[in-house]
């Protein structure tokens, strides 16, 4: 199960990385949003990967992390989902208002190489 | 003290409950929102000040409030602490706050909708970030501060500032990316983000967990150093604070203070330069980026023409030095990094804020023609314009504005007698002084370095004063002294708070250092700011008695 999270991870990062850094600023869009997805994901492997232990205290175990699975990076990744998807929308209308202005969705404003 | 606990929490709450009273107000009724903006800063910067005369009167460490919301104890709950560095940075933002708020009542609020709230929110998650003592909630505030700062840098619209925001934006949204990288390695090996808590436990970190740890932590440093503008990650510094509007990019001037602050307090807890591990770590790279950014701010400004390209390539001189003076890791520098802090701030908040008045002055000139009594006689001695030079009237707004653009530079390139000179004399007194003990320990820094930081802050300033006087040639001298420019009250005022606190700063500059010294020594040794957020301990509700309600008596 760790490797494939790791693989996933790493993949999705790759793959935002690369479509951040092309000129397009859709491509842009994606990298950020691709990119976001492997840091929540990230985050949520933090808290060590268990099947089957829901965060949630039931009487007989000791509330410890033995008995259940850690509920901080669940939290965590919550408000992180709630942040990115906020500002990623304010880009798009910023991406849009650029495209208006300079009538090309090229990041500088100016039509470069395709 | 129980005052002080009470204060702490407003300069986040405030300017909240502002803002949703100026989005009932709304923009239809722009004097009674601007009234509104105007007090809720003015209150802001009044708590501030409370909160600092409160932390420095418990003597000389500084009281330390350790505010728990919602009444959960510190490693669990959301915790407000403020304490003296906090406190400083508090009047600091609360002074550029008003300023800006000031400048924007006279006509640039009305650029475009929503500046005060945008404002309110801005200065929220900078007071917020100051405050918290957790390293999930200064991500959540720097994003509050961002989202507010991504709506007032495009405050006014037009092709040069969403272009410059596209890149703005998507610079720091990467930036938010790698702190929440860096947060859940921190979590992931500490099992907290509570700054105090994770600075009680580094000496326990396992040999084999330290260099993920490093690595946590260096992700952290990439965020805030975007933030605080570092060579080469500021290259969007300045397009966007040139391209936003005046009173916007004077506040601009704070967000990356914030950056510097959350690198200065992670640092001095995480890896003080008394511990036994990892003390200062990666300080000698900070060293290096520090005086790269000071170089390339320095160059920046000397081959700038243009007004607000010098003062934004001034913040990046400021960051430059401020950077580096930390990683020096002596009380002495830090103090002294503290006190420059505050009087770059202001005085480069004050410079953004005049471009605008000064560019409005030049330009009228330049349309105005003759008046039918000021054509000349023969015999006049005529300048370019056919203009008699003498017998002008130079009016008294210009000669104001002139006067106070001859005070930011001062200012700026620390020239004598004004704050700024005081700042760079005591950062170079306290560099020379920490020559000795580089020498001895030349693992850090050494010798070399510190004289390589000396020289490039005598030669900033020098190319600071270079490119200030042209300017001030070419707006005054050249052109100028044909008519007054239409300098509103609340324009001149804004510029004039902000120069005279700076003033302020120089005539009590005894005072002032003595808080900052007192400071950077609160912060070399983390124990005391440890101590106190750990041992907060929650208050007993009407349902819940305290645990143990003997030791809170």
């Amino acid at each position: 199960m760790e490797v494939v999270l790791a693989l996933v991870i790493g993949v999705l990062g790759g793959a935002g990385v690369w479509l951040i850094l092309r000129p397009r600023t859709f491509q842009v869009v994606m990298g950020l949003v691709l990119l976001s997805y492997a840091v929540n994901l990230f985050i949520f492997s933090m808290g060590s990967l268990v099947i089957d232990r829901p965060p949630i205290v039931t009487p007989g175990h000791a509330a410890s992390l033995e008995h259940y699975s850690d509920p901080m990076p669940q939290a965590l990744v919550l408000t992180a989902i709630v942040i990115g998807f906020a500002t990623t929308a304010l880009f798009l209308v910023v991406l849009l208002a650029s495209r208006g202005f300079s009538g090309t969705d090229h990041v500088d404003g100016v039509r470069g190489d395709p | 003290m129980s005052a002080l606990l009470s204060l702490a929490v407003l300069p986040v709450v405030l300017p909240l409950v502002a803002t949703a009273a100026l989005l009932i107000i709304g923009e239809s009724r722009r004097r009674l929102g601007s009234i509104v903006n105007m007090a809720a800063t003015l209150a802001g910067l009044v708590v501030a000040t409370l909160i600092l005369w409160q932390v420095d009167a418990a003597g000389e460490a500084g009281a330390i409030a350790v505010y728990l919301t919602a009444n959960w104890p510190a490693p669990y709950g959301i915790t407000v602490v403020a304490d003296r560095l906090s406190a400083l940075m508090l009047v600091m933002a609360g002074l550029v706050g008003v300023g800006t708020a000031l400048y924007a009542s006279a006509g640039w609020s009305r650029a475009g909708s929503y500046f005060f709230p945008l404002l309110q929110i801005l200065l929220m998650g900078v007071n917020g970030a100051f405050l918290t003592g957790d390293l999930f909630n200064l991500f959540v505030f720097f994003e509050v501060m961002l989202a507010a700062s991504y709506g007032l840098q495009l405050h006014g619209s037009g092709a040069p500032r969403v272009q410059s925001g596209l890149h703005y934006i998507a610079i720091n949204l990467l930036a938010s990316s790698l702190f929440l990288i860096g947060l859940a390695v921190i979590y992931g090996v500490m099992g907290s983000l509570s700054m105090a808590d994770v600075a009680a436990r580094m000496p326990l970190v396992a040999e084999s967990d330290r260099g993920l740890l490093h690595i946590g932590a260096v992700m952290l440093a990439m965020a805030f150093l975007i933030k605080a503008a570092i060579w080469p990650l500021n290259a969007w510094l300045v397009p966007a604070y040139t391209a936003s509007s005046v009173p916007v990019a004077a506040l601009f001037v704070v967000m990356t203070k914030v950056g510097l602050y959350a690198i200065l307090r992670l640092w001095t807890l995480l890896f003080p330069a008394g511990a036994e591990v990892s003390a200062q770590f990666g300080a000698s790279f900070l060293f290096a980026g520090g005086l790269l950014t000071l170089c390339f701010g320095a160059l920046g400004v000397l081959a700038s023409i243009r007004l607000d390209r010098i003062a934004a390539f001034s913040v990046i001189v400021s960051s430059g030095t401020l950077l580096a003076a930390f990683a020096v890791g002596s009380i002495e520098v830090g103090s002294a990094a503290l006190f420059y802090l505050v009087n770059a701030t202001l005085a480069t908040s004050a410079l953004f804020l005049l471009v605008e008045v000064v560019k409005r002055t030049r330009s009228e000139t330049q349309t105005r023609h003759l008046d039918a009594e000021a054509l000349p006689d023969e015999d006049d001695n005529l300048d370019d314009n056919a203009l008699p030079l003498v017998g002008r009237a130079f009016p008294i707004s210009v000669a104001g504005l002139a006067l106070a653009f001859l005070v930011c530079a001062l200012l700026v390139a620390g020239l004598p007698p004004l704050a700024g000179f005081l700042a760079k004399a005591a950062l170079l007194q306290a560099l020379v002084h920490q020559l000795p003990a580089t020498e001895m320990n030349p693992s850090t820094i050494g010798p070399q370095g510190t004289w390589l930081m000396i020289i490039l802050i005598v030669s900033s300033g020098l190319f600071a004063t270079i490119s200030l006087a042209r300017a001030g040639i070419r707006h005054f001298w050249l052109k100028g002294g044909v008519l007054a420019s239409q300098l509103r009250a609340a324009e001149a005022g804004a510029v004039l708070l902000l120069l005279l606190a700076s003033l302020g700063l120089a005539v009590f500059a005894e005072p002032a250092l003595r808080y900052t010294q007192a400071t950077s020594r609160y912060l070399h040794a983390p124990q005391p700011y440890v101590d106190a957020v750990l041992g907060a301990r929650a208050r007993p509700g009407p349902a819940t008695p305290a645990i143990d309600e003997g030791s809170v008596r």
